[in-house]
């Protein structure tokens, strides 16, 4: 939907977000299907192009602004998210979106995303992991597994990764979720919960480098066998999934979650997930369900909760100063403080 | 006994006591007094950077320093006639530079064995006639005003001796003759929130005053009569309370939001501090994560259609390089403030220095200019202000503008100016609001004039457009790494600097005589101790002219013909000579340098006899 300037709403559809450039990722690469994906739910949104705004930083993933019909800004490496939150700050009218990848957001930007995250600033932050750094060709990155041999580890990597949802989650997010670049219907259905959001969303998206880390995702992404460890979370449903949902999601007595034959143990035992569940430890222990995508992962949304949005508590901040005092006065303002005349 | 009123046309004043004594608070009142009596006055606070360095010790002694007058004067004085010394620390740390006569005001309670040997003193100065030239005042401070506090309940011994610095206050108020009723009143207001506090200081401070009054030990006072100066309403100001009154008049005058974006950093925190009360602007203060993060939200802001600005000092400026660099490439205003201080790295976080200039220059990869200006005096910071605004907005550029601690913390009177005749910054720039070219937007087709390119800003339909700091094809702003492209943006983004030459006033250069052969070019802080310099040098009949750079880059057009007009060129410089490096690279003159890089601006002494020797007068 925009306007066209006439007062007249017109319905958009996914090619009125398509920008005139020509995309330049490599053939077979993740970002094309997560590109689609956005562009096709754009015109759900029912916000008008000009009110959207996409910031990336550097690498593959922060090239994405360009190719969508909005706003944009490609800035520098890791800084997204602090250029998305003063704009946003400025601008709470604008729908504020920030595009990264694991190298951007967690290693040379991980303050800015952590911060953010904490302020609550309305913006959906989509995080591109592919567990490698793709532009800079193929060096290990924040989110790549130990002993990951790659050209500046050729021994392999002493690097311990981070999770990138828990990570998220310990810095106080509101909406934490991940999808699949290929599962267009989750990752629509994600992205249609997370406008709905008010506050910080951190979407991490399994997305795979075909160049420099093919096939790292495989136990989850591929389409046919990859579906058996895709543990898809609902809301107030108990966690089950795998062939005819045969599997589940149980707390031991020790806090632990583990992996569960459902006959086995019985469906009343299963743990029920909540999205919305005030203390973040349970959707923490789900994150923990898994370090990396090698078997079983929970994918969707691990917390939702509501909580003050920092430019909203700026703006009653303005207001109030201007209901106490009425609106500024320059004039008054220089003469604040002992004053004195010289005739 | 009668008391006798000498009349006197200026004085320094310094005080010095611990970190904890409260010496700022003390200077900053007298300095509010002074200022209301109408008398001309520069300042120069000195402090150490930690907040309550061990009591007594050398290291910890916290000064500030008065220069006031019956006339117009420029520098917060080299030495003072007059020295207030809470304690032996105090005392050591600054009785070299009391002149010889001069008064001598010490809190005698202080001087025991245990506060000598903290100040590495073998024997009492008091008593070894080491003092013998100066007229010393030696007075029980602590036991003054504790019996002063006498009957006040609810205080501890240890809290009531916190007031002593207003019997300090009280007995120099009397000796110079300031108004008190002033003084009572922020007392009020300032303690407001602890009756007993405010009684106590009252007390103190009355208590002081009756002492000067009343006791045998001084048998005259002085009178300061008020300084002529242009006919109008003034209050003292600080550069860092200027920048802020500054940044707030650019919200108003430009009808933008002002969005300020800092992490806390000395000298520079005022800033933050100060116009995170204006809410009732409109204005938007964060405080990030960190000096990377506030620069970006500053021109994050500033695409979102708002003024930006962020504001920091050099360890800071290092952070925000990267983020300057974008906003070069992206073409957005953006304010930055740079309050030096020493460096480099830590350096000394609460001293002066003009170290930062070519950093502001040259601190970027790549072929990055932008504008940079430096304030000359307190009072100038707000109208500096108000011009780095005027040029981010109708240049879409990067405005650094140099501070630096002495400006920052030192204060002077200031007319106020009326609203009214500011720059209107609302004709600096406008939004673009359609096409620019044949029904198509192109964000980088540029004003013929100024070279700037379209402000467009999200919001407006059928203007969506990416920008970023990959380079640009000239006019539609489509990614390009075409060679001849890059070479045109480049030349492209230097001419939109370098013509900001013509939108500038021309320099002016100071001299009376108008047949001088030395020309003193200067900038920024260094304004006071040149000009009054100068005017030494020609009270001696020396001819000097004088030229003081508020436009860093570019420089005002006229700064060529200036400098080749001149058989001299000196440049005194609180660094190493970076205004000598550019001036000696870009017109090829044999200019030659002063520099002092002592956390302390120039005394105007020292800078005469300085200049003295490179005009090799025979003293």
């Amino acid at each position: 939907m925009t306007s066209n300037g006439n007062g007249q709403v017109i319905q958009l559809t996914k090619k009125d977000f398509e920008s005139d450039q020509q995309v330049r990722w490599c053939p077979g690469c993740g970002d094309y299907a997560i590109l689609a994906t956005v562009q096709s739910f754009m015109p759900e949104l029912g916000i008008p192009r000009e009110n959207i705004v996409f910031i990336s930083g550097i690498g593959c993933a922060a090239r994405f602004p360009y190719y969508m019909e909005t706003y944009g800004m490609h800035g520098i490496h890791g800084r997204a998210p602090a250029i998305a939150s003063g704009l946003a700050v400025a601008r709470p009218d604008l729908n504020v979106w920030v595009v990264s990848g694991d190298g951007d957001a967690l290693s040379i930007g991980g303050n800015h995303l952590i911060h953010a995250m904490r302020r609550n600033v309305n913006m959906t932050i989509l995080m591109f992991n592919n567990q490698i750094y793709g532009l800079t060709k193929g060096q290990y990155s924040p989110t790549s597994e130990l002993g990951k041999v790659t050209k500046s580890t050729p021994f392999g990597s002493a690097d311990y990764p981070f999770n990138p949802i828990s990570l998220a989650l310990g810095a106080e997010a509101s909406f934490v979720a991940r999808t699949i670049d290929n599962d267009r219907a989750h990752f629509t259905e994600i992205l249609r919960k997370a406008v709905a959001h008010k506050g910080t969303k951190f979407i991490e998206v399994y997305q795979n480098c075909n160049i420099f880390n093919d096939g790292a995702f495989d136990a989850v992404r591929d389409p046919r066998s990859g579906r058996e460890n895709r543990i898809y979370l609902e809301d107030k449903k108990p966690i089950r999934f795998g062939k005819d949902e045969s599997k589940g999601v149980i707390m031991d007595s020790d806090a632990q979650l583990k992996i569960v034959d459902v006959e086995e143990v019985g469906e009343a035992r299963l743990l029920v997930h909540d999205e919305n569940a005030v203390i973040p430890g349970r959707a923490f222990a789900l994150s923990r369900l898994s370090h990396s995508p090698t078997g079983p992962v929970p994918l969707g949304i691990f917390r939702s909760v509501e909580r003050p949005v920092y430019e909203d508590l700026v703006e009653q901040q303005i207001a109030q100063a201007k209901e106490r005092g009425g609106p500024g006065d320059l004039a008054k303002l220089l003469r604040q403080g002992e004053t004195w005349e010289v005739s | 006994m009668a008391k006798t009123v000498q009349e006197v046309d200026q004085v320094v004043i310094r005080f010095a006591g611990d970190s904890g004594d409260g010496m700022q608070v003390t200077g900053d009142r007298f300095t509010n007094a002074t200022a209301v009596l109408g008398n001309d006055l520069a300042t120069l606070p000195d402090f150490p950077a930690e907040i309550r360095a061990p009591a007594g010790t050398l290291f910890g002694v916290s000064g500030f320093q008065l220069h006031f007058a019956d006339h117009d004067i420029l520098t917060p004085g080299d030495a003072p006639n007059v020295l207030v010394a809470m304690n032996p620390a105090a005392l050591k740390t600054n009785i070299s530079d009391l002149l010889p006569g001069g008064t001598l005001i010490v809190n005698s309670d202080a001087f025991d064995d245990r506060s000598l040997a903290k100040a590495e003193y073998a024997n009492n100065p008091l008593t070894d006639g080491s003092l013998a030239g100066y007229e010393v005042y030696e007075v029980p401070l602590n036991k003054l005003t504790l019996g002063a506090l006498e009957g006040i309940t609810g205080l501890t011994q240890k809290d009531m001796l916190r007031s002593k610095n207003m019997f300090a206050l009280g007995l120099l108020s009397w000796m110079f003759s300031r108004p008190t009723d002033g003084s009572e009143g922020w007392i009020r207001d300032k303690f407001g929130k602890s009756p007993e506090v405010a009684e106590a200081n009252l007390r103190a401070f009355r208590a002081g005053i009756a002492f000067g009054e009343t006791t045998e030990v001084f048998t005259h006072s002085f009178v300061i009569k008020p300084a002529q100066l242009d006919p109008g309403t003034y209050r003292n100001i600080t550069g860092n309370q200027a920048i802020t009154l500054g940044l707030v008049a650019a919200s108003v005058r430009s009808g933008l939001q002002l969005v300020l974006a800092g992490y806390p950093i000395t000298p520079a925190s005022d800033v933050l501090h100060e116009l995170a009360r204006h809410k009732q602007f409109g204005i938007k203060t964060m405080q990030c994560e960190d000096e990377i993060a506030s620069a970006a939200a500053a021109l994050g802001a500033s695409f979102a259609g708002s003024l930006g600005v962020t504001v920091t000092s050099g360890p800071g400026l290092d952070l925000k390089s990267e983020t300057i660099g974008l906003a070069v490439s992206v073409e957005l205003p953006l304010v930055v403030l740079d309050i030096q201080r020493a460096g480099p790295s830590t350096g000394m976080p609460t001293k002066t220095e003009q170290g930062d200039l070519l950093h502001a220059m040259f601190g970027r990869h790549g072929e990055a200019p932008v504008a940079i200006l430096a304030a000359s005096s307190p009072a100038d910071c707000f109208d500096i202000v108000l011009e780095a605004a005027r040029l981010a907005l109708k240049y879409r550029t990067p405005v650094i503008v140099l501070s630096d601690a002495f400006l920052a913390t030192g204060s002077e009177p200031w007319k106020l100016p009326d609203v009214e005749s500011l720059p209107d910054l609302t004709t600096a720039f406008e939004f673009a609001t359609g096409p620019n070219h044949e029904g198509e937007f192109w964000p980088f087709l540029r004003d013929e004039e100024t070279l700037a390119r379209p402000w467009a800003i999200p919001g407006t339909p059928g203007l969506e457009h990416r920008i970023g700091g990959i380079e640009k094809h000239d006019g539609t702003g489509d990614i390009s790494y075409d060679p001849e492209n890059h070479h045109r943006m480049t030349l492209l983004r230097a001419q939109k600097i370098a013509g900001i030459s013509k939108d500038i006033p021309r320099l002016e250069v100071d001299d009376p005589s108008g047949s001088a052969e030395t020309l003193v070019l200067a900038w920024g802080s260094t304004f006071g101790p040149v000009r009054a310099a100068c005017k030494r040098l020609r009270n001696n009949n020396v001819n000097v002219a004088h030229a003081h750079l508020r436009h860093m880059n570019p420089f005002p057009s006229n700064l060529g013909e200036v400098l080749h007009g001149y058989k001299r060129v000196i440049v005194p410089e609180n660094n190493m000579g970076q205004l000598l490096k550019l001036v000696r690279a870009e017109f090829l003159v044999d200019a030659q340098g002063i520099n002092k890089v002592a956390g302390a601006p120039f005394k105007a002494a020292e800078l005469t006899q300085a200049l003295e020797a490179h005009m090799e007068i025979p003293r």
